[in-house]
């Protein structure tokens, strides 16, 4: 997993609450064995009309838009535990994800991918939001070891939470299977304790 | 000693380790696994020379990308073909158990499971899919994870993670005929919300769901990922054990008797406390149906469209092509799907069955009944049912996931509605520029021979449901 520790870019607003799982990465493209590729498909009935022709009035479509920060309504990454949406999105570019809020197991997939999803409260995410429609140029500065967001060259700012355990991996690139299979001696020794 | 919820006991049964100010390591008892969630798991093991730790606890099936006709012929697409090939060969390099298409033990995993014996009472169990929250009718820690947990499964038969808060909702009382399971747990989302539960572990308590058959609870612990919460749970009873004596996999003789001693202690103590705890009243439940594109967008099929001044859902009615304030009766429509891992048990086709007997399906209407297992198909085919399908218009298909998510052939065209006992509404989930209206069964059923939306609560008094 890629090491994370401080983020300056400019961001993409996706001013759209609910955002599902479906919507991030559709199901017929679920079928690859590997995990390549599904950046091209982030978004894609939202970036691609009916036709196939793209929509230029979505947001990751529009030029004046660019960067690693994906900025989105309430609640998103909810639905279905596929995983190929933290795929997707990281495979696109993005590294960091702001929401006013998460869905369970978007928040866990995301940084189990080295993507940072940073909760920040409604009405931060409504400035935030105005700040980049009004000027796409701004760049939004996300500090993980000091858990702070805030906008380049203002006050605008905001402190965000993260489980110290999971801040310590996205810092040093670590992932969960490596501490459970340290493991192991333990949990050889509940399996032998329990009768399941 | 302090009092403890059902989750509590469970959770705490299972935790190896804990992290000072950080997650818990929690043992997994049960892993079930599929197709299209599992390959990259394996890769990522192979790639770093880590074994599968304990294979004979993980089942797999083949269920979501699978074909629902000719399923004894070779799959057309290449890429499906490809992803059910990669399953077979990694479950046999493995030592796993698989149930692959057309096998009799073949079906989605969420059926598949609880059929066999598989899901236990007091087990924690996980799946690479959001609708693990199933087992939970078992008063069993079940819930869907991505792929990285499951090659952390793999790996070690543990996951790191921070103990859910706990939730309740109650619903007491008398549900009024023609309610059915999923018309409760759509009223619970509608009343609640998509995110409500987010956070949670969620148990269901009241009369409602104890008179509730193990099919029922688990239509309504299926759908506990549509208001956030990573699982729902309903308390063990002489229901749950009566249901798992017996089957495949199910402990046997003094063996069983012994697990059912254990079982009777893990409903919640009286006075232990909940996070969050809602009660709703089980007479104000009809039969429901969804207008919008998140499960919460619901109503009762008597009620208007709500008004909203909200971006999000306006967006959401357009893309439904419904006005605020409008009713959904008399709505022309084209395509019902009646199956997924929330609808598709025997009693789900009992029910449509009942109510379809003797009369004939619309001419404008597709209708799709997709048995959730090889086990419900065969039973649907022994009670005599598909007899009643056929000689309706019905079609009877083979087992898998089918129409819920359209990651096989059976898509719903652009723009069509389809109502559908599936989980989830949202925008192109039953293929692309589709619209999703979410029902019960009975509903489902009544729609395909009115070809559109009809009041059944109108029917109801001279109906005999089962």
């Amino acid at each position: 997993m890629e090491k994370f520790t401080t983020l300056q870019s400019r961001a993409i607003p996706l001013q759209i609450e609910n955002v599902d799982t479906d919507q991030i990465i559709p199901a017929r493209f679920l079928k690859a064995t590997d995990k390549k590729g599904f950046g091209d498909n982030v978004f894609r009935d939202w970036r691609y009309k009916k036709d196939g022709s793209v929509n230029a009035e979505f947001a990751l479509n529009n030029d004046n838009y660019s960067g690693t920060i994906l900025v989105a309504g309430d609640n998103f990454g909810c639905g279905s535990s596929r995983e190929h949406a933290a795929w997707a999105l990281t495979g696109y570019g993005f590294k960091v994800v702001v929401s006013s809020f998460f869905a369970d197991i978007f928040k866990g997939n995301a940084l189990n991918n080295g993507l940072l999803p940073v909760q920040v409260s409604e009405g931060f995410l409504k400035e935030l939001l105005n700040t980049i429609e009004n000027n796409p140029e701004t760049e939004i500065i996300v500090n993980l070891d000091a858990q702070i967001i805030s906008v380049e060259n203002s006050n605008v700012s905001e402190a965000f939470e993260i489980d110290s355990y999971k801040k310590t991996c996205m810092i040093n690139g670590y992932d969960d299977i490596d501490y459970l299979l340290s493991k192991k001696t333990e949990i050889e020794a509940f399996e032998n304790a329990t009768s399941i | 000693m302090s009092k403890k919820t059902l989750f509590d006991k469970v959770w705490d049964a299972h935790v190896v380790d804990t992290i000072e100010n950080g997650p818990q390591v929690l043992y997994i008892d049960k892993h079930l696994i599929h197709e299209v969630t599992s390959p990259q798991a394996f890769n990522e093991l192979e790639d770093r020379g880590i074994p599968v730790f304990r294979p004979e606890q993980i089942v797999a099936t083949a269920d979501h990308n699978t074909p629902t006709q000719n399923q004894d012929q070779p799959i057309k697409d290449e890429l499906s073909r490809k992803q059910l090939e990669q399953l077979s060969i990694n479950c046999e390099k493995n030592n796993i158990t698989l149930y692959q298409l057309g096998h009799k033990y073949n079906g989605i995993v969420h059926v598949m499971a609880p059929e066999l014996g598989f899901t236990q009472p007091g087990m924690t169990m996980v799946c690479g899919d959001s609708h693990t929250s199933t087992h939970g009718a078992f008063g069993t820690i079940a819930f869907g994870i991505g792929t990285s947990q499951v090659a952390q499964v793999f790996a070690s038969q543990c996951l790191l993670l921070t103990k859910p808060k706990s939730l309740r909702v109650s619903v007491n009382g008398k549900l009024k005929a023609g309610v059915l399971p999923k018309d409760v747990i759509l009223y619970i989302i509608s009343k609640l919300g998509t995110n409500s539960g987010t956070g949670y572990f969620c148990e269901y308590a009241g009369n409602v769901f104890e008179e509730m058959s193990m099919e029922g609870r688990m239509t309504v612990c299926n759908m506990s990922i549509e208001m956030g919460a990573r699982g729902g749970m309903i308390a063990p009873d002489q229901t749950t054990f009566d249901y798992v004596e017996g089957r495949e996999f199910a402990p046997k003789g003094e063996d069983f008797d012994k697990k059912v001693a254990y079982w009777k202690t893990l409903p919640t103590d009286e006075g232990a406390t909940f996070d969050q705890e809602y009660f709703l009243d089980a007479a104000d439940i009809e039969p429901m149906i969804t207008y919008g594109t998140n499960p919460g967008m619901g109503i009762k099929i008597t009620e208007n469209i709500p008004t909203e001044d909200n971006a999000s859902f306006k967006k959401s009615l357009e893309y439904m092509n419904f006005k605020a304030g409008e009713s959904l009766i008399n709505k022309p429509i084209n395509f019902v799907f009646i199956g997924s891992c929330t609808n598709s048990r025997i009693e789900d086709f009992r029910v449509a069955a009942n109510y379809i007997k003797g009369k004939q399906k619309a001419d404008n209407v597709t209708a799709w009944l997709v048995p959730g297992s090889k086990q419900v198909e065969a039973q649907i085919i022994e009670e005599g049912l598909k007899d009643v399908f056929d000689a309706a218009g019905f079609e009877l298909r083979q087992p898998g996931c089918s129409a819920c998510l359209a990651m096989n052939d059976d898509k719903i065209p652009q723009g069509e509605y389809c109502v559908s006992t599936s989980n989830r509404n949202f925008e192109g989930r039953q293929g692309q520029g589709s619209r999703t209206i979410l029902a019960s069964p009975l509903v489902a059923a009544a729609t395909a021979i009115a070809g559109k939306i009809i009041d059944v609560t109108q029917e109801i008094e001279e109906l005999e449901l089962v």
